[in-house]
């Protein structure tokens, strides 16, 4: 790692302050991903701005039928807060399948959001339930949020605050994991939200996580695993890497999205 | 640089080290317990686990400056004087090592492990919760056992100190 110089934000104001004052800082959520490729020097920040203590991006509250999720909470402290198990036990379910213990202990929702790994879990569950994304300069629908491969709306001086998750009929999540690097290589996300079903997609899309327009179609007027089995995705939107072919990729979305279809009920 | 001020094994320690120093530096060089160990320095093999205000990390994988004002738990902190940890008892009498190389991550992802799990724990769930520890030895078998043994007798005796 190369040297850099670290500093703990109070405000939402003096990490942007921070931010500013600086070469060419970076925010710095658990450090899972950044400290990581740090340590590659494949990123050499002049400074590191932590997040993870300002009070608006902490703690886990219900608002009506939506559960806002502060951006420094730990995907263990998602995987474990009793109102997500209770409400949207999805969302706490995917959280407790991310790496591995000691990794959900430091990583946040926040610095997974931000990163936008197409790998990561967190954007099919922002997708697929519709959620909105507050950051210190305004909000984001997150169809309007993640934008390409590790590409976010954010500005480079701008702080992802908290999500809000509306609280769906039903959902699930089916989880392909890579068993080495324990990330998605496929994984799709199907809810029936107040607008009709949705389904994303993480760790295939070679544009990022996205939505299956077509299978949401057809969840609408028959919610069950026949409606999507049949639906193919074409393997040209696919990644395709050493883990796993486009077209292998490509069958994977239909079978994961079908028994997630049947996990929801 | 920075003062960093940790209470390491219940010892207030303080020192001033570059920022980008790592925890696992941190705690090895600068501080002399060896006890935890570096294996991938990738955040994937779990060696160097230590407790972090009661929570276990991979502290390759975090700054000591991050963390200023914690309470650190490594593997020389479990004993109690010379009675070993309940889980390090359970390692020794189950022979849950061989080279011993992943052994002090192993420990203290076991005794988070139980922390997390009041109810008990079967195979299944301590080979799931294992997933971010590797060992390149053992294939696991009596790593497993450890942990059940050890378990059990963390349920009657006294938790180590944290
Ligand atoms: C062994 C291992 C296994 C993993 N497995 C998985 C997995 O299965 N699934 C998965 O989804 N992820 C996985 N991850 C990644 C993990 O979820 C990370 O925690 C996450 O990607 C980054 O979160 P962080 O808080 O550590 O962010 P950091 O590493 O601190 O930051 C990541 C990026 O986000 C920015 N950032 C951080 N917080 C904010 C904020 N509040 N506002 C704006 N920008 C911000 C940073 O500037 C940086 O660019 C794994 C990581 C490891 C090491
Ligand atoms: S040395 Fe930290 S996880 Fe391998
Ligand atoms: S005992 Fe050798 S690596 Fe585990």
């Amino acid at each position: 790692m190369y040297a850099t110089k670290y500093a703990k934000a109070t405000s939402l104001q003096d990490a942007v302050a921070k931010l500013a004052a600086a070469d060419d800082g970076k925010f710095l959520g658990g450090g899972q991903t950044l400290l990581a490729t740090m340590k590659q020097r494949l990123a050499a920040p002049s400074d590191l701005i932590d997040v993870t203590k300002i009070p608006e991006l902490k703690g886990i509250t219900v608002e009506g039928d939506t559960i806002v999720v502060g951006a420094a909470s730990t995907h263990s402290e998602v995987a474990q807060s009793a109102d997500i198990q209770r409400l949207l036990p999805v969302l706490s379910g995917l959280a407790a399948t991310i790496g591995d213990p000691a990794v959900r202990n430091m990583g946040t929702m926040g610095g997974s959001v931000a990163n936008n790994d197409p790998a990561a879990d967190y954007p099919a569950a922002l997708l697929g339930l519709n959620a909105t994304v507050t950051t210190s300069k305004g909000s984001y629908a997150a169809e309007e949020f993640f934008t390409g491969i590790f590409e976010t709306a954010l500005d480079e001086d701008e702080i992802i605050v908290k999500i809000a998750f509306p609280i769906p009929q039903k959902a699930a999540y089916e989880k392909f994991r890579n068993p080495a690097s324990r990330y998605s290589l496929c994984s799709v996300f199907v809810a029936m939200t107040a607008d009709g079903p949705r389904v994303a997609v993480t760790g295939s899309g070679n544009d990022g996580v996205f939505r299956v327009a077509e299978m949401e179609a057809a969840l609408a007027s028959n919610w069950s695993a026949d409606a999507v089995s049949g639906i193919t995705i074409d393997p040209d939107t696919m990644l395709s890497d050493i883990h796993g072919s486009a077209e292998y990729r490509a069958h994977l979305v239909t079978v994961l999205a079908a028994r997630a279809v049947a996990k929801a009920g | 640089m920075s003062e960093v001020k940790l209470t390491v094994n219940g010892r207030a320690v303080s020192r001033d080290v570059e920022d980008r120093t790592l925890l696992v530096d941190f705690i090895r060089e600068h501080l002399g317990l060896t006890g935890t160990h570096v294996g991938c320095d990738t955040s994937q093999c779990g060696a160097c686990t230590v407790h972090i205000d009661g929570k276990a990390v991979k502290s390759c994988t975090v700054l000591a400056t991050q963390v200023d004002g914690a309470s650190v738990t490594t593997i020389e902190g479990l004993a109690d004087g010379d009675t070993l940890h309940p889980m390090q008892s359970a390692f020794r009498t189950h022979h849950g090592l061989q080279c011993g190389f992943c052994t002090p991550g192993m420990i203290m992802m076991a005794v988070d492990i139980v922390k997390r799990h009041p109810e008990g724990l079967d195979e299944e769930t301590i080979r799931k919760e294992l997933e971010g520890n590797i060992c390149r030895c053992t294939g696991y078998h009596n790593i497993v056992k450890s942990i059940e043994a050890g378990a059990a007798d963390m349920g009657g005796a006294k938790m180590a100190a944290e």
